[in-house]
């Protein structure tokens, strides 16, 4: 009696608890479909890669004298070489960008602070739709505004700058006029680059476990020690990584600075003139309309570099999230 | 992020979507009243071509009026350049193409393949004289115009002459008051052959103070770069004491330089640019049948010339394989260089209509196209 009562019946248990159900057979298909997915993300990468190489490939295997021919044609006689004309396009990409960088980070964090900790709660809401918002603007708006408004409406301020400043190589003068140059650009770029920083910064910071900043305050921290001892270190990585983002944008960004800078092909530092420095992204936007064959492998030669920059960036910025996440 | 891409999308869509209906809206003024019946003779198909983007706005013309006495035939034009638009008649996917600069001899010796064995030839068909514009206080406001000789000219774009009030400029301009202004030089960034037909003339007509070789792309560090000719114009208009150069029909409200030829200078316009056109001989470099390249004497000294223009080129195959887009190639480009095309030209773009010794000429290779 007392066995067969302590037994649970077996043709019970399993038509309830392991028995197949409908379910499983969705289960599978859903997970088919998500490991597909992940797998799609690595087959389109390899379709880029794959895509810049095979058109690249007549300047790397192809006839040397006809590319030194077509690069010496591009910028008018300055370069002969593939890397004599895509060095000082990488140099102007990265420079644009990290100025861009430095100029939206400490702005970002200052927004993504107040939202987080000092704004009352409506005006927060407010203000994290605004900032929403302005990373929904498409680049070529942006573009237009900085060429058609910024660039005239600005230049008494480069001016201002390069007279009281240009002591410092960064500004050196006399200020461009229109100033189509890259401090214009570097600004655009950070306006655009300045809501995904912040966006992604303010989620973070409202993360913060409210035990630590309760624990800071008693200790006696002041509001700004309250953020410094326990906001801040804990958002670290994700400043880190949210920066990175923003810096992908800026580097791959071509219509605003396309529109804007005045194009040149030196490594020069000189931010307030004209004609200095090129990205590689609006190059290729700029040169490929009228690019015979050979034009166009060069162009997507650059962009090979381009990609492989941006992929180099984000491994760093893995690195530097993991080391800093531990 | 998905969030934020949405927006983004809608936005996309929408301008889309507005796209569509502007263009649609510009397909629709067709007075139907104008439209005449297809006769027996005219052209039906589908015709391509593609090429340089001076030529845009004329082309569109030409098709408007080609289309009235053939209304069966569908034409387009794609302005993706000069370079890309040869690269593409010579894969054969156009009919013809057009180009800013004549063709070189490997383009001409490849064409053999797409023109049934023969080679392809080029026409000037379009001729536009290139202003040279800037924007200086006081004096492009008032309406009037800057004298300056060639050499003047390529010192300014050399970087050479950096002041309006420059002794150079001063001398040639007794009766302006000239400010001390810097001048900031804009040319285009991207390659041109607005930019090529420029530096020709620089070259030509001053080499002491234009060492650059002949080149697309801007050969010199001075000043700054824009893309396209609207990318120059509304540069020019940003900033006070700007100078550049772009066709003449895009010059807008900007002042023009008024360019030293023999004893006086002379004034942009369409006639004066005609009267160079028309005291250029031909090329004798070009090789290859039916050829008409046309060399620009530049310094000429003509009374009322104005040298600097912009010649743009058709090019396409004396036979075709294809006995109806022989038909339309001939038919078309007939139209193209007869005095109501080129006055079709004149009144949308203001070019110059191609002279009557060199239309003659022209004329003569485009009758001489046949079907295999």
């Amino acid at each position: 009696m007392t066995t067969t009562t302590s037994q649970p019946s077996p043709g019970l248990g399993e038509s309830t608890l392991t028995a197949p159900v409908a379910g499983k057979q969705a289960d599978k298909v859903f997970k088919g479909i998500a490991v597909a997915c992940g797998i799609l993300i690595l087959v389109v990468l390899a379709a880029v890669a794959m895509f810049l190489l095979v058109q690249a490939w007549p300047l790397i295997g192809g006839d040397q004298a006809a590319n030194s021919e077509t690069i010496s044609k591009f910028t008018g006689g300055k370069a002969h070489s593939f890397w004599g004309y895509v060095g000082p396009l990488l140099f102007g990409t990265v420079l644009v960008a990290a100025l861009a960088l430095v100029i939206a980070f400490f702005v970002s964090i200052g927004i993504a602070l107040f939202i987080s900790h000092y704004a009352p709660r409506r005006l927060a809401a407010v203000l994290s739709y605004i900032v929403d918002l302005l990373a929904a603007i498409p680049s070529v708006i942006y573009g237009l505004w900085g060429g058609l408004v910024l660039v005239p409406s600005i230049y008494p301020f480069w001016n201002w700058v390069a007279q009281y400043l240009g002591w410092i190589p960064l500004f050196a003068g006399p200020a461009s006029n229109p100033p189509r140059t890259v401090a214009t650009v570097a600004l655009v770029l950070a306006i655009m680059i300045l809501p995904i920083i912040t966006s992604m910064a303010r989620d973070i910071f409202q993360q913060t476990p409210k035990l630590l900043e309760e624990a800071a305050l008693g200790l006696g921290a002041t509001k700004w020690e309250m953020i410094k001892l326990a906001v801040l270190p804990f958002g670290k990585s994700g400043i880190v990584s949210a920066s990175m983002l923003g810096l992908g944008r800026a580097l791959g960004e071509t219509m605003a600075v396309l529109m804007i800078l005045s194009p040149g092909l030196k490594y020069s530092f000189k931010l307030l003139q004209a004609s200095q420095d090129q990205t590689i992204a609006a190059n290729i936007a700029a040169q490929y309309p009228e690019a015979d064959s050979i034009g166009v492998s060069v162009l997507i030669g650059t962009g090979l570099v381009l990609f492989v920059l941006t992929f180099l960036v984000n491994l760093l910025a893995r690195r530097i999230t993991e080391k800093a996440g531990k | 992020m998905m969030r934020t891409q949405t927006p983004r999308r809608c936005i996309a869509a929408l301008s889309a979507l507005s796209l569509t209906c502007a263009l649609a809206a510009c397909g629709d003024n067709v007075d139907p009243s104008q439209t005449p019946q297809a006769n027996a003779s005219s052209i039906s198909g589908s015709f391509a071509g593609a090429g340089a983007s001076s030529q845009q706005t004329a082309v569109e013309a030409w098709i408007a009026g080609y289309q009235k006495s053939n209304p069966n035939a569908k034409i387009s034009y794609n302005p993706s350049g000069s370079g890309a638009g040869v690269t593409t008649f010579l894969t054969g996917a156009t009919v013809w193409a057009g180009s800013d600069k004549p063709l070189d001899d490997e383009q001409v010796e490849q064409s053999k393949k797409v023109c049934a064995g023969q080679t392809a030839f080029d026409v000037p068909v379009y001729i536009s004289p290139l202003a040279i514009v800037f924007r200086l206080r006081g004096v492009s406001d008032a309406g009037k115009h800057v004298n300056m000789d060639a050499a003047t000219v390529a010192k300014v774009f050399n970087g050479k002459i950096t002041m309006w009030n420059d002794t150079a400029i001063a001398k040639q301009n007794p009766d302006l008051d000239l400010p001390a202004t810097p001048i900031t030089v804009v040319h285009r960034s991207d390659k041109s052959g607005t930019t090529l037909n420029f530096v020709e003339y620089l070259k030509a007509a001053a080499p002491g103070d234009w060492p650059h070789k002949l080149s697309e792309n801007w050969p010199n560090d001075v000043g700054q770069g824009a893309k396209g000719t609207s990318g120059v114009i509304s540069t020019i208009d940003q900033a006070d004491g700007t100078i550049g150069y772009s066709d003449y029909s895009q010059a807008g409200g900007l002042g023009t330089i008024s360019i030293k030829v023999g004893d006086g200078y002379t004034d942009i316009s369409a006639e004066a640019a005609s009267k160079a056109v028309a005291n250029a001989s031909l090329s004798s470099e070009a090789k290859g049948e039916h050829r008409v390249v046309l060399d620009i004497d530049h310094t000429t000294t003509a009374e009322g010339a104005y040298p600097i223009v912009l010649v743009s080129y058709d090019i396409a195959c004396p036979v075709y394989s294809d006995a109806n887009t022989a038909r339309f190639a001939k038919s078309w480009l007939g139209y193209v260089v007869s005095d109501k095309g080129q006055q079709d030209a004149m009144s949308a773009t203001g070019s110059a209509p191609l002279p009557d010794n060199v239309a003659k000429t022209v004329r003569q290779s485009v009758d001489a196209i046949n079907a295999k």
